[in-house]
C-alpha cells in the first residue's frame, strides 16, 4: 500500500526547494557546459579527428551531459536526505504514516524530475556551440531516467550515511569526478594505449557514458546492453541498500 | 474511567552505547487526558516519546496506539499521532502556511485550506502565513510547528517541552493552546521540567527518573498524598519554648525562638485550617506576632521530596 498523497506532498516540496534556488541550480550547469564546449568544442575539436564518424564538438556531448548529471544528480538527492537529518527536520518523515516507498518516490522521483529539466538545459546549451542530432532520442530519454534514477538513489544513500558535510562532499569529489573524467568524456576507449583499453573497462562510468552516446550516435566502446545491464544493477543494488536501510532504521532512527 | 488510547507495556530503550533510557515502562494514557511527564533532564522524556512516534526504536516491550500494534501496524496508529518536537527544527526558508499544508499532506490528508486557516487563526499565526519560518521569533516558530502538528488532526498530541525556554507571557499562552485541545477532546501528553507547568495544566502526571516511571498519579491525588503546608509566623517577642496551647500541631521553633515553624496538612487544605487554628491559640495564650507566611507544597516539593527518598534507598 503507498500513501500517495504523502507521496505528492514530499515530491512537490523537494522540487519546490528546488525551484527556490532555480537560478543556482541551472546557472552553474550552463556555466561549466559552456566552459567544456568554448574549451574542447571550439578550441580544440577543431584540430581533433571525427571520432566514429562523430565531430568531435559533438562526441563530447554525451560524456558532458553524463559528468554534470551524475554529478548534480548525486548531490541533490543526498542534500535533501541530508539536509532535514542535519537541521532536525526529518523528526516529521519519521513520524509521518510514510514508509521507505513513499519516501523513495517522492525525494527520488524529484531528484529525477530535476535532473531531466538539467539535461535538457544542457543539450540545448550545446545546440548553442555545436550541431547535433540525436539517434534514437527515446532511448536517449530513458537511458537519462534510468541513470538520473540510479543515482538519485546513490545520492539517497549518501545522504544516509555522512554524518557531516565533509563526507557529503568527498563521495562526488574523489569518485564520481574523476571516474567520470577518466570514463571516456573526452576521448574514445580505442584511443588509449595498451594496457589502459582494457583497464579502462573497470571504471563503471565507461559504460554509461558509453551507453548514452550510443543512444546519440548509435555506435560507442561497449555494447549498448551491457551498458543498460549494468544501469539496472546499479540501481538494483541502490534499492536494495536503501531497503536495507530503512528495514533497520540505520541513521534514521535512533 | 474512559478508553485507553495508547498503551505502553514493559517498554525500554538501550542506546548503542549501552544508555539504559527506558527501563520497563508501563504506562495507560486514557482518551481526553492532559498527562504531564515530569522528569529532569536526561530522564528519557524524549526518549519515550520517540518511541511512540517512530523515532527511538524500542529494545524491548509493546506500544500500542488506538489498539494497534505499533510494531506492525505503525502507519494507521501515526497518522493520528501529532508531534511536536523539542528542538525548533523546521525548514527556515518555506513560508508558514505552505509548510503548514506540507505537513498535512505528508500525513495523508487532502488539502483542506480553509481548515490550516482556522489551525493558523487559532495559534494567532493568520497574519503571519506568509512569512518565512526564519523570520518568525522563538514562541511563534514554536507555535508553526504545532499547526504542523495539528494539521493531518490528529487524536493524540505530543508536546516535548512545549515552553523550555520561552517567557512567561508565552507559557502562558501554551496553556491556552492546550485547553483549546482539552476542549477539543485532543488527548495531550507534555513533557516538562517545570513542575508549575504539569500543575497548572495535567489532570494525571508521571514522574520519570532515569528512565523509570517512579510514580503516575492524578494530579490532586499525588498533592493530597504528598502536599504539606508550611508556615513561619514571625513573633513579636523571642520565646524559649513552645507555649502548651500549641503542643498538639506539629510545629517547632526556630531562627532562636524569634520564629514558629508550622508544617503539616495533606495538600486537601487541612494544613490551612490548622495555620488558623494556630494563630487563634498564640492570641489565645497572649503571645504577638508580626508576620505570617504560609506556603502550600508544589509538586515540586513532591518532587523534591520523592527524588530524595530514592537517592537514600540503598541500591
Ligand atoms: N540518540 C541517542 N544516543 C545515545 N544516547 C541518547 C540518545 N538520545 C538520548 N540519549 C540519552 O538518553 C538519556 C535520556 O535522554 P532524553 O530522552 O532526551 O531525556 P529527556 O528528554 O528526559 O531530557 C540521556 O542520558 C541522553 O543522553
Ligand atoms: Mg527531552
Amino acid at each position: 500500500m503507498i500513501g500517495w498523497r504523502s507521496t505528492w506532498s514530499i515530491y512537490t516540496r523537494e522540487l519546490m526547494r528546488f525551484l527556490r534556488t532555480a537560478f543556482q541550480s541551472v546557472l552553474a550547469p550552463v556555466l561549466t557546459t559552456s566552459l567544456y564546449f568554448i574549451v574542447f568544442g571550439a578550441a580544440i575539436g577543431g584540430r581533433m579527428p571525427d571520432l566514429g564518424g562523430v565531430d568531435y564538438g559533438a562526441f563530447i556531448i554525451p560524456g558532458l551531459l553524463m559528468l554534470t548529471l551524475l554529478g548534480e544528480t548525486t548531490s541533490n538527492s543526498s542534500f535533501g536526505i541530508y539536509m532535514p537529518r542535519f537541521t532536525g527536520t526529518i523528526y516529521e518523515l519519521l513520524s509521518a504514516p510514510v514508509g521507505v516507498a513513499e519516501t523513495l518516490i517522492g525525494f527520488v522521483g524529484a531528484a529525477m524530475t530535476k535532473s531531466l529539466i538539467l539535461a535538457a538545459i544542457i543539450l540545448l546549451t550545446a545546440r548553442l556551440f555545436v550541431d547535433y542530432s540525436i539517434a534514437h532520442p527515446l532511448l536517449a530519454v530513458l537511458y537519462i531516467m534510468l541513470v538520473a534514477a540510479a543515482f538519485s538513489l546513490f545520492g539517497f544513500i549518501l545522504g544516509i550515511w555522512a554524518d557531516n558535510f565533509e563526507k557529503l562532499g568527498i563521495i562526488p569529489m574523489l569518485f564520481l569526478t574523476p571516474l567520470t573524467f577518466l570514463g571516456g568524456t573526452f576521448y574514445s576507449i580505442d584511443m588509449l594505449p595498451k594496457p589502459w583499453d582494457t583497464i579502462a573497462l573497470a571504471n563503471p562510468i565507461v559504460y554509461l557514458v558509453s551507453g548514452l552516446r550510443w543512444t546519440f550516435y548509435g555506435s560507442s566502446d561497449v555494447n549498448i546492453w551491457v551498458s543498460f545491464g549494468i544501469t539496472l544493477g546499479f540501481l538494483a543494488a541502490c534499492t536494495a541498500v536503501i531497503a536495507y536501510i530503512f528495514k533497520t532504521g540505520w541513521r534514521l532512527r535512533a | 474511567m474512559s478508553e485507553a488510547i495508547l498503551e505502553l507495556d514493559g517498554l525500554s530503550k538501550v542506546y548503542p552505547g549501552g544508555l539504559k533510557a527506558l527501563d520497563d515502562v508501563n504506562l495507560t494514557i486514557r482518551k481526553g487526558e492532559i498527562f504531564a511527564l515530569l522528569g529532569p533532564n536526561g530522564a528519557g522524556k524524549t526518549t519515550l516519546i520517540g518511541a511512540v512516534c517512530g523515532l527511538v526504536r524500542p529494545t524491548s516491550g509493546t506500544i500500542r496506539a488506538f489498539g494497534h500494534d505499533l510494531a506492525t501496524d505503525w502507519r494507521k496508529a501515526r497518522a493520528r499521532i501529532g508531534l511536536v518536537p523539542q528542538e525548533l527544527s523546521t525548514d527556515m526558508f518555506e513560508p508558514v502556511q505552505r509548510a503548514v499544508a506540507y505537513s498535512r499532506g505528508l500525513f495523508g490528508l487532502a488539502p483542506d485550506p480553509a481548515r490550516i486557516e482556522e489551525i493558523l487563526r487559532s495559534l494567532s499565526l493568520w497574519d503571519k502565513k506568509d512569512e518565512r519560518i526564519m523570520a518568525l521569533s522563538g514562541g511563534m516558530k514554536r507555535r508553526v510547528l504545532i499547526a504542523k502538528a495539528l494539521a493531518h488532526e490528529p487524536d493524540l498530541l505530543f508536546l516535548d517541552e512545549p515552553t523550555a525556554g520561552v517567557d512567561v507571557e508565552l507559557r502562558k499562552g501554551m496553556w491556552a493552546i492546550i485547553d483549546q485541545m482539552r476542549a477539543k477532546g485532543v488527548t495531550v501528553i507534555l513533557t516538562t521540567h517545570y513542575i508549575e507547568e504539569a500543575e497548572e495544566m495535567a489532570d494525571r502526571v508521571g514522574i520519570i527518573r532515569k528512565g523509570q516511571l517512579i510514580m503516575v498519579d492524578e494530579k490532586e491525588a499525588m498533592m493530597a498524598r504528598l502536599g504539606r503546608t508550611e508556615a513561619h509566623i514571625s513573633l513579636a517577642s523571642p520565646l524559649s519554648e513552645l507555649p502548651p496551647a500549641l503542643a498538639q500541631y506539629p510545629i517547632e521553633l526556630e531562627e532562636g525562638g524569634t520564629s514558629l515553624c508550622y508544617r503539616g496538612g495533606d495538600g486537601t487544605g487541612r494544613g490551612k485550617a490548622e495555620v488558623a487554628d494556630i494563630t487563634k491559640a498564640l492570641i489565645g495564650s497572649g503571645i504577638d506576632y508580626k508576620g505570617i507566611d504560609v506556603r502550600e507544597s508544589s509538586l515540586e516539593d513532591i518532587f523534591v521530596s520523592l527524588l530524595g527518598e530514592e537517592e537514600e534507598q540503598p541500591a
